[in-house]
Order: C-alpha cells, then structure tokens, then sequence
C-alpha cells in the first residue's frame, strides 16, 4: 500500500497548522490553501489529527514510511523541525529572553478593594507550576487603597507581592495597568504570568502581551509543563468549543495566558505563610490616564432569560404539580439559574408559557441542563440538545432524555431534588455567576411573595412584600422583574 | 451551459434567507392565523431594496436580473408563501407594467415609491364573471374632457385591500372585445373607489385579498398606461413575468416543506430507528428532492430567458405550471412524513400544504399554462 | 489631530473584520474528531457585523466614510463583497501567503500596517471576538500597536466634539468611559442590530466595487513581524473535546449517594462552582 495524503481544499481554511507541524511536508499555496511537498516529512503522520478542519486525509498510513513520529522540539520555529535541516528564521526580537526568566506572576484582579475569586485560582495553579522549577509565585496588585489585599494574596500562595496604590488607579484602566504591568515585566523577567479571562483580564493582558513582545493564549481551561522542555503547555477551546488547542510560547517571555474563571483550585488559605510585599510608585505618563472613567454601575438582572440562562433546571410532568415546581425553585435559586418546563408541564399549568423549553418553546443552550421528570420526547429534545452537560432525573431508566444526557439519576425527582439542594448547600457550591456574591442580591420569590437580599451567597434579610402586587412580576420568574 | 449561479446571486440567496429566517419565519405562524397582513415585514423588505428588485436604480429599484428576482421570492416563500405573494405582487404586477409601459413621469410618480417600498402595489384583472377569460371585462371606463370615469368592479385581487397604487383594467371600448380593454394606475383614496369584501381563504392567510368597487371613479388621462386598447396586451405580458414570481414562490413553498419533511424523519423515532432509516421513507424523500430540483430549473431557466431578452412566455408557463404541482405534490408527502403531527397546526407543514394549492390557480390556472404551453407548440 | 464635530466635520472610520467559518454549524465528526466543514458557509465574523453596523450609523450621523480592513485569503472578499453591500465606502483585503498561520500578534502587527498605510483615521472599530479563533485579543493588541487608547466589550457609543463615551460591559454590569479620538473601540452584540446586506449594494458590490488587494509589501510590512515567522505562540496540537459519550447513571445505594455522586461530577465539569 502506497501512502497517500490528500487535502480537501474546500474544507482547507489556510491555518497553517499542518506547515506548522510539517514544514518539510506541506506549504500554502497563492489560494492559502496547503498543498503536500512531500509525503515521506518527518511528523507528517500527525497532520491528519492535527488538522483542525479535516481537511488532510492519510491512506495507506500501514506502510512504513521510514521515519519516526515527530518529537515535539521547541527549536527555532516550528516544533517538528530538526535545527540541522532547516535554517532558524529570524523571528521577532523578544524582550525578555527565556533564559533570563523566571517564576511565575498572577495578575491579582481587584474591584472596588475586593479580590476577585480568579487570581486565587491563579495562584493555586501557579503553585504547582512554579514548584516543578522551583520558581517563585509573584503577584501583582493595582488599585487605590488596596494595600490591604497583599497579605490576603500571600496567604493564597503568593511569595511576592508587587503594590501599586495610587488614588489616580481607583477605577480599572487598561493603559495605565499595561504600563505598570510591562514595567515590571521587563525588570523582573517572568516566566509565567496568568491573568484571569474576565472582562477586565482580557482586554488588559492582550495590550500588555503587544507591548513586550510576548505571545499569549486565551481562555484557557488546562496549564501544563511539558516535560522534556520545560515550556508550558496551555490548552483551550476554539471554533466556539468545537475544538480543543494545544499551544505554546516556545521563544518569548513571559508566557502568558488568560486562563477561565472557576477551572483553577484554589489553595486553601493560611494566614501564616509569609512573603515579601513590594510597594511601587508607578510611573505613568499623562498620556497614559487619558480614558476618564465617568461611571461604575451594576445591573440588576431583570428579565426570565432562558436563551441566555446557564443553567436551566426544567420539569415535566412527573414534577406532578405547581406546587411541586417548589423543589425545582429553590436548586434554581440556589445555583443562579432559570426554571423552564416540558410542554405537559406548561399545559397542566405548573409554569408559564414562556418557561417551555422546545420546539413549540424556547430553544436553549446553558452549560448546564437537568431535565426532571421529563421523558425527552423530540419535541423537547430539539430546544435543549446542544446544552453542554445534561443531567437526567427521572424514574424511568429507558425514558429517551437519557439518550441526550451526560449523567442521569434514576429515582423519584421529589427526592431527589431536595437532596441536591441540600448537598451544594452543604459543600458550599453555587452556580456559575461571575464572581459578584460579595454584591448584594434584592430577588422576589413569587410563589410566595417573599423578598430576600443576599450577600455573599448568605441570605441576611427576608419580608413579605407587601407594597407590591405579585401581578407586578411575572409568574414564574425567579427574578425581580422591571416593575 | 451552466449551472451554477454566480456570486452575485449566491449572495442575494443567503442575504434573502437571512432575513427570511430572523424576521419572516418567526412571525409566518402568526400571521396565518391571523390574517394579518405583516407591515413590518414589508418595511424591513423594502429597505433591502427587495420591493422592487429588477426596476433600474434610476427609479429606486435595485437594478437585479431576473433569476435573483426569483431566488428572493423562492427564499421568502420558502419559510411564508404570503409574504412571498406580497413581494411578488408588487415587483411583477405593479413595478414591471408601469416600467415596461408608463411614460417618464409615470415612473417618477408611480414606480419610485413602488420600487422603494414606500407604497404598496396591486394590480387588478380579474372580474367575477371575467377569470380565465380575463378578456371578458366588464368594468367601463369612459372618456370626459380630460379624465376617464370608471365603473365596475374587481374581485381576488391581492394586496387589494392594503395597496396605496394599483394597475387596474377597464373597457374603453366595448365594441372592440379584447383590443378595447385599457389600463390605468389608479391609487388609494381616490374618491369613488373603494374596498368591498375581502376573502376568507384557505391558504395565504397572511396576504389580503379583496374586492375593488369602482363607482364614478375618475381618473386623470395621464394615469392611463399606454395607449386606449393595449390593456390586455399590457395584461397578458405582466403576467408572463408575474408567473415567474408564482413559480418561485411555489418552489419556495415546496422547498420549504421538503426542509422540514427530512428533519423530521431523522428525528422521529418508531420501531427503534429515525423513519427516515424506512426505505419507504426514504425514497419517497428522494423523489421529492429529485422533483424540487427539476422545478427549479425550470423556474430559474425561465429567468434566465428573460434576462437574455428571449421570449419567455412558454418557459414561464412550464415554470408555473411544474413548480405549482411539485408544491401541492411536496406538501402532501410532507405531511404524510409528519404522520398526525403533520395534521395538526403544530408543525407547519400543514400551512405549507394550504399556501401550495393557490399556486395552481392565480396568474392563470394550470389549465391555462398548459394553453400556453399547448400554443406554443402550434396546437 | 483635533476635529470638532460640531462643525460637521467628517469622521474616518476603520472596521476589522474577519471571515470565519460559521460555527454554529459545525459538527464534530464522531470517528476522525475533526470539525466537518462540509456544507459550513465562511460568514462576516458576526460580532464584526455590529462594529460596522455602528460605524455606518456614526457615518450618517455624522459624515465621513467608513474603510473595512480584513487579513486573510482572497477569498475572503466574498466577505468584503458582503459588508460592502451593507453601506461601507471602501474594502481592503490584506492578502499575501507569507501573512498565514498569524497568531494575535503578527495578526494584530500586520492590520496595524495596514491601518498605517490607509492613513488617519479617527475611529477604529472591531468586534471583540472572532468565532473561531475565540481570542479576542486583536482588538487591544492592535490598539497597543497603534498606540491609542482602547475600549472594549462595547455596548453604546456617544460622539461628543472630540470625544467618544463609551458604555462597556462588565461582568454584573457595566463602566462609562470618556476617550478621546483616536481610539479603538471592540464591539459586543448588545450594541445594535445590523442592518443587512441590500439587494442593490450586492450588486454594485459585484459589478462595480473593486476590493484593494495589498501585499506584505505594499504595507512595508517586516517579515520577520508576520505569519509563523511574526507569531510567539504555537500551536502544538489540536483535538476534539471529548464528546458527549453514552449517558453516566449515577449508580447509588441511596439516593443520597446518588446525589452526592452527582455533585461530584457537576463539580469536575466546573458546572457548579
Ligand atoms: C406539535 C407539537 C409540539 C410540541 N412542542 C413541545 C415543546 O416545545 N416542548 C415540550 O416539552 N414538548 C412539546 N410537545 C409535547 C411532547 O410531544 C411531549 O408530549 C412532552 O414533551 C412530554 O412532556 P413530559 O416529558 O413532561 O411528559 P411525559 O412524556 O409524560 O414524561 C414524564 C416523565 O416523567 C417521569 N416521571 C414521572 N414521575 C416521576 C418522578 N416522580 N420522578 C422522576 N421522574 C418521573 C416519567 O418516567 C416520564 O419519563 C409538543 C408536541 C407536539 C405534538
Ligand atoms: C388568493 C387569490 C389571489 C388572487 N389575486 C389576483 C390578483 O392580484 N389580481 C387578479 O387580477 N386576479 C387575482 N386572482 C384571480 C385569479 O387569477 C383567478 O381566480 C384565476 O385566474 C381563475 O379565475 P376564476 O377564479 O374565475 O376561475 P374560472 O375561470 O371560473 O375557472 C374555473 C376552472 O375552469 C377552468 N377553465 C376555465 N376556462 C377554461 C378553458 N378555456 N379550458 C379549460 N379549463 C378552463 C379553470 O382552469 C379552472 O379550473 C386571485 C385569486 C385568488 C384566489
Ligand atoms: C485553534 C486555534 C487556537 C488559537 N489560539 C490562539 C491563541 O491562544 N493565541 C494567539 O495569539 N493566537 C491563537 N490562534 C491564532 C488566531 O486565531 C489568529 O491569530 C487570528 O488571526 C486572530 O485571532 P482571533 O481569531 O482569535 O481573533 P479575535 O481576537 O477574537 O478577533 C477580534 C476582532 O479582531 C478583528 N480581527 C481578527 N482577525 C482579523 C483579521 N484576520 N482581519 C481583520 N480583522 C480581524 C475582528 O474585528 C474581530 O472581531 C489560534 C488559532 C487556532 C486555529
């Protein structure tokens, strides 16, 4: 069998991973379409996986080629290349060089002088990750009065923390954070620095990344060392989740990433670790502060909003009843999220019409969807599928939801629903809401006209609300509505 | 010979289905059931410059050919055969008589805001005794210093109801027969002409369909369209370019129905397996994409004759008449595939099932296409 | 430069735009783990609609012309063709083979050079993320290139005489921001609703328009700054997220085992936190 390989060049986007990968084997053509130089490169067997698109077919792979599975080696530029064959490129000039570098920095993002859960997720990991080089775990902390914060973050795992105070910081501002940040990059030469991938991470890290010359993978949901280089190994979801990406800084420091909210451990606090705290006056230029911030709000969530929902806890008709639909209320209050309802649920009146979730309903894609009591028929199916993880509760181990669901409990949903209720209350687990529990929450429980304001996922005040009619709200939002 | 389309009508194919399926589709449900004429739509319409696609620029058209003409009827009926009906109305009924036939100013008054969308075109033929024979008119029109007065009445004339300017016939000239019908552009509010009945339809709910009563209607001598006694003339040539909008509006409908029938039957599960794993099913699918496919030749090589200036008459006929009963034929299957959901007003095949009948029967019959056709053969 | 508005002066406008492959309907192929492309229409990078769809109102309001600028393969004047028939005065396609496998950096280098060949500008426009590659790093690099202020995750913008205000999302809620022009600005879907494509501008767009086609050189690009050579990062391998495999039944002696084996998996996906 001969081997073949063949690139569809109407799935070929031009992305040049396989080039990447196989320089000896592929090349772009005028179209920016690959085209094989030569089937016998070394690592081109790979190519066919690598391929984000499918677009490279390998036949007759049996045939022994005569050379070996690519190494992945950091040399020059692409990872299958030997130095020998192929002439290192002249590549943009880094700043910091990597055998200069060293530890591993987190970006301690504050708002209004409180921390923001993702730097201590950071910094469990940055721990790891610096303990395999026997590196240094740094911090870096900006703000107006924050000062306070650098032991919190020290008891989280950080050796250094650097402080910039400054009244002229009280609010984020990107230039200003990028030049503060880049001056400490290229004095003290990090190795690693993670930011989180919040609204503020990305629109700082990549600015700061541009200014010292240093590349930057986003949004990443695993950080690894590979083990014979030493480089890290940063790895997250692109083409809207439908492919995952492996991707290293092999020539330029730091290595920078952004990495996602809530994937990290955090390390469990010790008030008695000790580290260095670092205070430094920023130098920044007028030019520098030359956004004016005019105003921080936040928005009080208003509306039932299943399409943009979370996470969805719907019910059919084994909830059995409206009053049934309570159980579902209260793991939906608990975790941030949505109640929907399978058509027999909405028709036998357990919940409005605008909570049926379906093809006659709302089509929804939360990260997370437990159907209870629901038997999947198609028509519901087709508004929930493509929810990323779907939990079934249901008493019947062959109902059809099962064949759409990640996990499934097989069991009596008025059991069941409460315990799970009880189990995140008591290991202290909520929903996937930005990390926003230290504001305040004002909600409306309509069932039973109730208002509750949380703080910081405790409930500290509940009323009756007497002022106002619960025909101000909109049955079945779980959510104070726009009166 | 070629059969791809170019970029251009590529683009004008996925631009129409766009809007189609964010704008149309969600609200084609409703205005079935209510027979509600969609406003709205037609506004988003005609600022996409789809109200009046083949007029030139010069007057506020988008200066297209014909077959992008018929891949934006086809889209939009593809998801609502009534607003397919209004878009159709107005560019080959309204636009295309007063483009081909009016004078300067007839188009700056007239055409310009039909072609823009601002206003709403109809055209009015068909009487209760004059149908198929369309030459048959009864309504008159009379010649006074200056001005004609107008007596009668038109039945089933779509957008009847809503249009703010109308190509309607008359008799000039009773003793002449066909060669004494007239056309005129008359326009809503005009004192003497108003709306009668508006039918109660089994399909195309969402279009309006009305009676037109003229009673000492005057209307100036310059809003007469070409000369006194080329009326039918003027007539029978819109249609040939209106059943090109009927063709494609019916394949629309038919694609449509054809869309949902193979989703549902990899969906729909009986006996362990998605009915579309059935062979019966599965071919009776094949057949009908097979007969979709050919429909659409015929309706896009009929566009094509008349881009290239060709005589088209027949093309346009063959167009209607096979694209007509390829959607009656689709949407029954579709339908049959949907089992009792079909039936129900749930899914809506059932909708793409009555939309598809009319097809057979405005802008002539499927009898008076086969005429066409059977003429053009020399027979 | 200092422009007062007010004076109904003209503002020039710059879009990125992207052409991307229309995720939403990609699909996984279940044996090979690759994306099946078949059938999957390369679109206007959708957050880059409402960047234009801004620029164009921006436009009427107040006078000036909006450029759209896009890095890719020629046939990624489809795109351009696209936005054109939208209402923008004038496309530029950066095209040239030694531009591929760009990561943000080199990306962000090689439009700057371009944007620095067009000329002044007042306002830069992008959308905050591209679909596929889901970085939404262009934007800030890119402004760092240029050296002007940034805001990103847009919702409303304002023009007062040089100003802009800007309202960006946050997380719960959101900022106002005064910048002056120059500035770059990332678009979120909240800010508009794009108008579409008109049947007129698609045909100018074919028949008349003609999409600049500008190499590395004709932007006097450094070719060590662009493609694989002007990229940091690399990508050393891709695969499929796992797929949703066969259902998990939480086995249990009670229901409460059930549950508790049940949180521990949510906890595992990150879906509870
Ligand atoms: C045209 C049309 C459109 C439709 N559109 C929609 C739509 O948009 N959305 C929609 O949801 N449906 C829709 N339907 C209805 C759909 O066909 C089903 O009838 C409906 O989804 C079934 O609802 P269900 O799952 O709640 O009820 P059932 O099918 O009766 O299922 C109840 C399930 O609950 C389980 N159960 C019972 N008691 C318990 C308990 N104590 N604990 C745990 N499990 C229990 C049972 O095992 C069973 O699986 C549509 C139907 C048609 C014809
Ligand atoms: C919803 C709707 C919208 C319409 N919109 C418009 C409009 O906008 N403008 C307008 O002017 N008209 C419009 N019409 C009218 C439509 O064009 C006529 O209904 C159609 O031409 C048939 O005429 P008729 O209904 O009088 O049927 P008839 O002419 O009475 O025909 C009845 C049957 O006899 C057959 N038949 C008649 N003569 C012959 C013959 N010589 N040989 C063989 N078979 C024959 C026909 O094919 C048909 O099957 C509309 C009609 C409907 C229902
Ligand atoms: C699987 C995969 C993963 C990747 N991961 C990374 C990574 O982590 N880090 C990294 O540096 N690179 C990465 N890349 C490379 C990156 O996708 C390219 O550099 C791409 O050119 C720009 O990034 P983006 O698509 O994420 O754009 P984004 O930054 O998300 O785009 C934001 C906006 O910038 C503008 N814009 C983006 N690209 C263009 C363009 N070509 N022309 C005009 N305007 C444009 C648009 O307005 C767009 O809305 C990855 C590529 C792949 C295939």
């Amino acid at each position: 069998m001969i081997m073949e390989v063949t690139i569809d060049r109407e799935l070929c986007i031009g992305c040049a991973i396989c080039v990447q990968q196989c320089p000896q084997g592929y090349e772009l053509d005028d179209e920016l379409k690959a085209v094989v130089i030569s089937t016998r490169a070394p690592g081109i067997m790979d190519t066919e996986e690598a391929c984000p698109v499918g677009a490279i077919a390998i036949t007759g792979k049996d045939t022994p080629v005569g050379v070996s599975h690519f190494q992945a080696k950091p040399v020059g530029l692409g990872f299958s290349r030997e130095p020998e064959e192929i002439p290192v490129l002249e590549k943009l000039e880094p700043v910091v060089r990597v055998d200069e570098s060293s530890d591993v920095w987190v970006f301690a993002e504050q708002r209004e002088g409180k921390l923001a859960k993702v730097p201590l997720q950071l910094m469990g990991r940055a721990r790891d990750l610096a303990n395999e080089g026997k590196q240094k775990v740094v911090a870096v902390l900006i703000g107006n009065n924050v000062k306070n914060l650098a032991k919190e973050l020290i008891g989280y795992q950080a050796d250094t923390v650097y402080v910039a105070d400054d009244e002229r910081l009280e609010h984020y501002q990107t230039v200003p954070y990028t030049t503060i940040i880049s001056q400490l990059i290229k004095k003290h030469k990090p190795n690693i620095f993670l930011y989180g991938a919040t609204f503020i991470g990305r629109d700082l890290a990549p600015r700061i990344a541009q200014r010292v010359k240093t590349g930057l993978t986003a949004d990443c949901t695993k950080l690894t060392i590979e083990e014979d280089t030493g480089l890290l190994d940063q790895t997250r979801p692109a083409f809207g989740g439908n492919i995952m990406a492996t991707i290293q800084t092999p020539d330029h420091r730091p290595q920078m990433a952004t990495v996602r909210p809530g994937i990290m451990k955090v390390k469990t606090f010790d008030p008695d670790r000790s580290g260095e705290i670092i205070q430094i006056s920023p130098d920044l230029r007028r030019d520098d502060l030359i956004a004016k911030i005019i105003e921080v709000a936040k928005d009080s969530r208003t509306k039932v909003n299943l399409e943009e929902a979370k996470i969805i806890i719907s019910g059919g008709r084994g909830v059995g009843s409206k009053e049934g639909f309570g159980i579902l209320e209260e793991l939906a209050e608990l975790l941030g999220a949505e109640v929907g309802g399978s058509r027999v649920a909405v028709e036998s009146g357990y919940i409005e019409q605008d909570h049926q979730v379906g093809q006659t309903g709302k089509t929804v894609a939360p990260e997370l969807y437990i159907a209870c009591g629901i038997s999947g028929s198609i028509q519901h199916r087709a508004g929930m599928s493509t929810s990323k993880i779907i939990v079934a509760i249901n008493k019947d181990p062959d109902a059809q939801i099962l064949t759409v669901s990640d996990y499934a409990i097989v069991g009596d949903l008025h059991e069941v629903v409460p315990l799970m209720t009880r189990e995140l209350k008591k290991r202290g687990l909520g929903g996937l809401e930005e990390d926003i529990s230290w504001f305040p929450k004002l909600e409306y429980w309509w069932r039973n006209r109730v208002w509750t304001v949380t703080i910081g996922g405790r409930r500290w005040w509940r009323g009756v609300c007497a002022m106002l009619g619960s025909r101000s709200y909109i049955p079945g939002s779980t959510r104070l509505r726009s009166v | 010979m070629d059969f791809r389309l170019n970029d251009e009508q590529e683009m004008i194919r996925s631009a129409v289905r766009e809007l189609a399926l964010n704008d149309i589709e969600p609200i084609a449900k409703e205005i079935d059931a209510e027979s509600r004429h969609p406003a709205e739509t037609i506004k988003k319409l005609a600022e996409m410059g789809i109200m009046g696609m083949m007029v030139s620029e010069e007057y506020g058209g988008s200066g297209s050919d014909a077959i992008s003409y018929a891949i934006a009827v086809e889209e939009i009926s593809r998801v609502c055969g009534s607003t397919g009906i209004i878009v159709s109305v107005n560019n080959s009924l309204a636009c295309y008589p007063i483009e081909k036939f009016g004078t300067d100013d007839q188009k700056n008054k007239f055409l310009t805001p039909l072609a823009s969308g601002a206003k709403l075109g109809a055209f009015g033929l068909t009487e209760p005794s004059a149908g198929t024979d369309a030459g048959s008119q009864r309504t008159v029109a009379q010649k006074e210093d200056g001005h004609y007065i107008i007596n009668g009445s038109k039945i089933f004339i779509t957008n009847g109801p809503v249009a703010d300017t109308l190509v309607i016939f008359a008799m000039t000239d009773k003793s002449a027969g066909m060669r004494g019908i007239t056309a005129f552009i008359i326009e809503k509010g005009m004192p003497g002409f108003s709306i009668g009945t508006e039918e109660d339809k089994l399909g195309i709910r969402g279009s309006q369909t009305g009676e037109l009563v003229f009673q000492n209607l005057i209307v100036p001598e310059e809003n007469r369209l070409w000369d006194e006694g080329r009326g039918f003339s003027i007539a029978m040539q819109t249609l040939d370019c209106g059943r090109i909008g009927v063709a494609a509006q019916a394949l629309g409908i038919a694609q449509g129905a054809l869309d949902r029938s193979v989703q549902y039957a990899k969906e729909r599960v009986q006996f362990g397996k998605p009915i579309g794993k059935f062979q019966a099913i599965s071919f009776m699918l094949a057949d009908m994409e097979t007969r979709v496919q050919a429909a659409r030749y015929l309706v896009y090589s009929a566009a094509f004759a008349k881009d290239n200036q060709k005589k088209y008459s027949k093309e346009a006929a063959m167009a209607k008449l096979y694209a007509a009963e390829t959607a009656m034929d689709i949407t029954t299957k579709a339908i049959q595939i949907h089992g009792g959901y079909g039936y129900t007003k749930d899914y809506p095949v059932e909708r793409y099932f009555r939309d598809a009948k009319i097809t057979e029967i405005y802008e002539g019959t499927s009898e008076v296409m086969k005429m066409v056709i059977s003429r053009a053969l020399g027979l | 430069m200092s422009i007062d508005r007010n004076k109904g002066e003209n503002m020039n406008i710059i879009v990125c735009m992207k052409q991307v492959p229309d995720t939403t309907d990609v699909k996984i192929d279940p044996k090979t783990g690759t994306l099946i492309r078949e059938g999957v229409p390369s679109i206007v990078n959708p957050d880059d609609k409402h960047a234009i769809e801004e620029s164009l109102r921006l436009k009427e309001k107040f006078g000036g012309t909006v450029t759209v600028v896009s890095m890719g393969p020629p046939q990624a004047i489809d795109a351009l063709k696209e936005v054109y028939a939208m209402g923008v005065d004038d496309t530029i396609l950066l095209s040239d083979r030694a531009f591929a496998g760009a990561d943000t950096w080199a990306t962000s280098y090689t439009l700057g050079m371009g944007i620095k060949a067009l000329g002044e500008y007042d306002l830069i426009f992008c959308g905050l993320q591209a679909i596929d590659g889901d970085t939404a790093q262009i934007g800030p690099q890119l402004a760092e290139f240029l050296d002007i202020p940034q805001v990103t995750y847009v919702k409303k913008v304002n023009i007062e005489g040089n100003e802009l205000t800007v309202v960006r999302a946050l997380e719960d809620g959101h900022m106002t921001v005064k910048v002056p022009m120059p500035a770059l600005l990332t678009a979120v879907k909240e800010l508009n609703r794009p108008r579409y494509p008109t049947m007129g501008g698609i045909i100018k767009a074919y028949r008349e328009h003609e999409t600049k086609v500008w190499s590395a050189s004709d932007i006097e690009a450094e070719p060590a700054n662009i493609g694989l050579e002007g990229s940091p990062t690399q990508v050393k391998r891709t695969f499929a997220p796992e797929p949703r495999g066969k259902v998990e039944i939480i086995e249990g002696d009670s229901a409460a085992e059930m549950v508790s084996g049940l949180v521990d998996k949510l906890k595992e996906k990150n879906v509870v936190r």
